[in-house]
Formats: structure tokens, C-alpha cells, sequence
């Protein structure tokens, strides 16, 4: 099973959403069924949120009956990558929900890219 | 990250739809993914250290990969025309190891050390019977995917290491999720130990196509499941196009779905590519510019460029036909000199590369990379102005006639604007007054005719008379190996007089 540096020491409350991600670490939307697998990520710990609530190891069950808060449920797009507004943040969604990504309370995007012609 | 991921995404999204179908053999991508589990478990307990194939393409070509990245040992596809001292080398580097071998093989192969010997079927049968183990794949980039031996034209073949963060960066940058529908269909015909036979699966699975594998290519077999299969996609080196052509003759193509055909893996000559497009007008033709240490493509000649490019009377834009195209979004391109000095438009230099795909390495050297993480792929070429890549052939092949450095790329692309040139190579021979002289050998287009004095003087006055081959041979064709590779020291030996 993947590590997961901080949030599985168990030790961050709710009111403490900051978390710690490297590339290839996943998480899993605790309010909705969004999953993402980080690509690229600012070093130090970081306020990542879908559906208005902190994302969580994606080892542990989201609680039940939550959902996304009304201003954070655009919805996320299976095979999306999602990017700040500087570009150090990068997140490829893995299964799709309805609640949507921010960082420190700032909106992801998706990813433009201009399709490229098959090549293998 | 892990490739099994992007196998996981294919199953949630696409599960029931055929990943890979091998004659009458098929998987669903849940069924694939199963096997891949259980294939991985056995893996695990096995005590390998790797997962080798040494076998034509099949469905335990996709399901030894995956199972591969699950179980987190590296995957090593072997080249099954392999044998004795050039196979046991390889096998003696990466043992222990599970070696998944044709049937008809596995018997031989079992006297290796350090070899644990499945045959194919049995290998599919206990995976395909098994189930997933409930353990997860490790997600770390850094965990090496596959192992690739270079073929070794120019000597004993290192192993290129490709780890998972650089090919999942590769498919990630290169294809849209999902995007295929379920009637799409691509025919891969390269073999599982040549790049482009990896990256085949990995950018199939991702975007939902069905894999339809052709184990041994000759172009009536390659047309005949074209049809059958209502193959949609594929990638061919440039001889197998080549003779593709050649076996339809005057008939009509008849391949109605066919919609994208991809080339690469070797030098297109201008009239194969040409020919193919009046031949399959409909299909949208794509150069693809790679190599095994940048995972697969990092250049693409698209099929509007191709377009524009046949329709041009502009000489320049007319030669891009031959190009590679423009380098992969998220990609820098570089031409540098022997000194390292970063070269400006049609400048002839040496390629370099960078980005999150380049691996670079080679297994047990020193990173391939630069400190600013260029990869020097000793390919020799050229930007034009509006930044299209040529590709002149391997650095290692320059001939140096009186401490003069020719590139054989130039002179053949000279020798192939005559009109009666169909294909050519340009290899330097040992000569007593420069070192080494310049010498070609030639195939003539069928019903052509020209002689050796007629092409020299062609070369002269385009080029300096330095470059000027002073000896010309013709052939009937020149020979290339079964990914497209010509082979250089073949023909040098040849025109040497030492074959």
C-alpha cells in the first residue's frame, strides 16, 4: 500500500485540512466520490479541498451522509488534470464526483490541452 | 503512479469493453485487469526479481505488463529471434526472473539459471483462472515499469530503463481519456520488444480502444484482420507500409475504417509516403518521432501537416513530408554542436530532449541525463524556422572523409530527390587517401533508370564534391531489420568488400 506521509500518522483534526503530497500520492474526496492521484505539487503542506472539504488518504472511508457544499459542486471529470492558476499544482482525476477541487479556497481548472493525433 | 492506474481508470469507466483481442483469444479490461492481479500474485511469490516475455504479441504480452507494474517487478520484453550467447546474456542480467516463453520454446529455455520458464498458455490459463489479490500497486514514480534492450546495431544492447512516472507523464501528456468509442480498433503489429509495441497498449488502454494484436506481420495477414477487425488505427514501421502497398497492387485498398495510420521506428523514404497517401485517401497519416529512452514519441508530423505539406510547391514546405513533425506540447527540442552549443534554425547538429517522459538511463550506467536534464540522443538533424524537426540518422554513423564530418542523412536526401531513386544508404568504407570515402548503395523505383555517373554528378552539383559518392552500387532492395532499422554495418560491410 502507498504511504501516506502526514495524514496517516492520524494525528490532523478536521479544523487542520493541511496536508502533505508528493507525485503518485492519491486522495479521495470526503464529501462526494472524487478521487485524484497528484502529479505535481508545491512542497510543504497544502490546503486541498474538493466540495468544500479537506481531501483525505484514499485508504480511509469518507463519512457517511456528507455532501459537498453548494458553492464547491461543479463536479469533477474522470481523466481531467487539474491545475492551479501558477501551474506548480497538478491533479489527475481518477473517478469523478460531484463536489470540486481548490486549493486554499481557489478554484482548480481543468487542464486545456489540444488533442493530438494518435501515434502509436 | 503506477501504470496499473491507468488500467484501474480504463475498467471504471470502460470495463466491459474488449482491451485486447488475439485471434480468436480476447479480454475484456476487467477480465485483463483480473488477470493482471492474479497473474501479479503468483509474481510476487515466485521470487523474481523480473517479468520477461520472449514470444511474439498475445494477450500475455498486455497481461504480463500490468501484472508487472502490480506486483512491482520490472517488465522485460525479450526479442524471441534471440538465441544462444545473445539470449543467455540478456536472461544473465536480470535474473531471477519469470520468463513467459511460446509454448514451443519454454522446453529449451528451462536449462537457464536463475530462469523460472512459463510456457504462454499456461501462463494466460493460471491468470485468467485466477483473481486480483486484494494488496494494492506501489505508487511510486520512481519504481521502474519496463526494461527495454536496445537492438543493438551498434553494439552489445543496454537495457533502457523506463520508470512508471515516465510513462504514465508520456500517456498522461499524449492522450485523452476515454476518447475512443467502442467501435475503435487498433491493429499492432510491431513486436511486444520494440517501443512502440508498449506504448501501443498503454495509449489503447487509456483511451478505449480495443488492441488487436497481429503476432507475425506480412502484409496480406496485416490486410486481411484489417478487414475482419474493422481496425480503425495503427502503427506501422515504414517497411511494413512499404510492402503493404506494394501487396495491394492496382486493387483498391477496401479498408472503409480504417481512419489514422501512425508510422516510425526508421526513415520514411518520401515515396513510400507519397504513394501511401494516394493510396488510402481518406486516412489521416501521422509521423511519430521517438525513442525507447523517451518513452516512445516525442515528435509528431500530423496528418494536416502531412496534407499541406504533399499540396505545397514551396520546396520548404514540401520537405516536411519528410520531417518529423513538431516536438510533443511539454517537450523542448534542442540542436546542439559537439561542444555543446545550442544551434539556430537549419543548423546541423545533435538532438537533444528533455521533459517528463526522457528516461535517459541505462540500467547500471550513469543517468543519460544532463545536469539540467537534457538527454543527448545521438541522433543527428535539424530544426527549419518554424521549428519542424528533421532527422538525419545516428551521430555514430557520420563518415569523416579527410577530417571533414558528412552526415550519409544529407547526401541520401539529395540522392532521394532524383527521380529515379526510390531508396538509398550512404555509409563511409575505409580509404587509404581520406580515411574514409563516401559510398551509396541504390535502389532504383521500378521502370526507372539512371546511372552511377548520372546520380554523382546529381549529388555534385547539389552538394560540395566532398560529398559526392565515389562509389554507387544498385540493389534490388537494402535491408533493414523486422522494426525498420536499416542496417548500416550490413551495407558499410558490403560496399567495403568485407561481406
Amino acid at each position: 500500500m502507498m504511504a501516506f506521509p502526514a495524514a496517516s500518522e492520524g494525528q490532523r483534526a478536521q479544523e487542520e485540512p493541511e496536508i502533505r503530497t508528493k507525485p503518485g500520492t492519491r486522495l479521495r474526496s470526503a464529501v462526494c466520490n472524487t478521487e485524484v492521484m497528484v502529479i505535481a505539487a508545491p512542497a510543504g503542506e497544502i490546503d486541498l479541498t474538493c466540495g468544500g472539504a479537506p481531501l483525505i488518504d484514499i485508504a480511509k472511508d469518507a463519512p457517511a451522509g456528507a455532501s459537498p457544499s453548494p458553492d464547491a459542486a461543479g463536479g469533477t471529470l474522470m481523466g481531467k488534470r487539474y491545475v492551479n492558476e501558477v501551474g506548480d499544482l497538478e491533479l489527475l482525476c481518477t473517478k469523478p464526483g460531484e463536489g470540486s477541487l481548490a486549493l486554499a479556497g481557489a478554484s482548480l481548472t481543468v487542464k486545456g490541452a489540444k488533442p493530438l493525433p494518435s501515434s502509436d | 503512479m503506477n501504470l496499473m492506474m491507468l488500467l484501474e481508470m480504463a475498467v471504471s469507466s470502460h470495463g466491459d469493453r474488449v482491451a485486447v483481442r488475439c485471434g480468436d483469444e480476447q479480454l475484456t479490461y476487467s477480465e485483463l485487469f483480473e488477470a493482471a492481479g492474479a497473474a501479479a500474485a503468483d509474481l510476487a511469490n515466485s521470487g523474481a526479481e523480473h517479468l520477461a516475455v520472449l514470444d511474439v504479441s498475445s494477450p500475455a504480452v498486455p497481461v504480463g505488463l500490468f501484472a508487472s507494474a502490480w506486483a512491482g517487478r520490472p517488465f522485460v520484453p525479450l526479442n524471441y529471434r534471440l538465441t544462444g550467447g545473445e539470449l543467455e546474456s540478456l536472461l544473465e542480467r536480470i535474473r531471477p526472473s519469470r520468463l513467459v516463453a511460446h509454448d514451443d520454446r519454454a522446453g529449451d529455455l528451462a536449462a537457464h539459471t536463475g530462469v523460472q520458464v512459463v510456457a504462454r498458455e499456461s501462463f494466460l490459463r493460471d491468470s485468467r483462472g485466477g483473481s486480483a489479490p486484494d494488496s494494492q500497486w506501489s505508487m511510486d514514480p520512481d519504481a521502474i515499469a519496463i526494461l527495454l534492450f536496445t537492438s543493438g546495431t551498434t553494439g552489445a544492447p543496454k537495457a533502457a530503463v523506463l520508470r512508471h512516472k515516465h510513462l504514465v507523464s508520456y500517456i498522461l501528456g499524449s492522450v485523452e481519456f476515454g476518447s475512443a468509442s467502442e467501435a475503435d480498433a487498433s491493429l499492432v503489429s510491431v513486436p511486444p520488444y520494440h517501443v512502440a509495441g508498449m506504448a501501443s497498449i498503454l495509449s489503447s488502454v487509456y483511451s478505449g480502444r480495443r488492441i488487436v494484436q497481429l503476432p507475425n506481420f506480412t502484409a496480406q495477414a496485416w490486410l486481411e484482420t484489417a478487414r475482419a477487425e474493422r481496425i480503425t488505427h495503427a502503427f506501422v514501421v515504414p517497411t511494413m507500409l512499404s510492402r503493404i502497398i506494394e501487396a495491394l497492387g492496382d486493387e483498391p485498398a477496401n479498408l472503409p475504417h480504417l481512419r489514422s495510420a501512425s508510422y516510425g521506428g526508421g526513415k520514411m523514404p518520401l515515396l513510400v509516403i507519397e504513394k501511401a497517401m494516394r493510396v488510402f485517401p481518406g486516412v489521416d497519416f501521422t509521423n511519430a518521432y521517438g525513442l525507447t529512452e523517451t518513452s516512445s514519441t516525442i515528435s509528431l508530423l500530423g496528418p494536416d501537416a502531412h496534407r499541406a505539406a504533399a499540396a505545397s510547391e514551396d520546396p520548404a514546405v514540401r520537405r516536411r513530408l519528410t520531417s518529423a513533425g513538431i516536438p510533443l506540447p511539454g517537450l523542448a527540442v534542442e540542436i546542439r554542436d559537439a561542444d555543446g552549443k545550442t544551434l539556430g534554425p537549419d543548423e546541423r547538429g545533435e538532438v537533444h530532449v528533455r521533459g517528463e517522459q526522457v528516461s535517459g538511463e541505462y540500467l547500471g550506467r550513469d543517468a543519460g541525463l544532463d545536469a539540467d536534464g537534457w538527454f543527448p540522443t545521438r541522433d543527428g538533424g535539424w530544426l527549419d524556422a518554424e521549428g519542424y524537426l528533421f532527422i538525419e540518422g545516428r551521430i555514430d554513423d557520420v563518415i569523416v572523409r579527410g577530417g571533414e564530418n558528412l552526415s550519409p542523412g544529407e547526401i541520401e536526401a539529395v540522392l532521394l530527390e532524383h527521380p529515379a531513386v526510390a531508396d538509398c544508404a550512404v555509409v563511409g568504407i575505409p580509404d587509404i587517401q581520406w580515411g574514409e570515402a563516401v559510398a551509396a548503395a541504390v535502389v532504383l523505383s521500378a521502370g526507372a533508370s539512371a546511372s552511377a555517373e548520372e546520380l554523382k554528378s546529381w549529388v555534385k552539383n547539389r552538394l560540395r564534391s566532398s560529398r559526392t559518392p565515389e562509389q554507387i552500387e544498385f540493389r534490388h532492395e537494402l535491408p533493414y531489420n523486422e522494426t525498420g532499422k536499416l542496417l548500416r554495418r550490413q551495407i558499410r560491410a558490403e560496399l567495403a568488400g568485407e561481406a
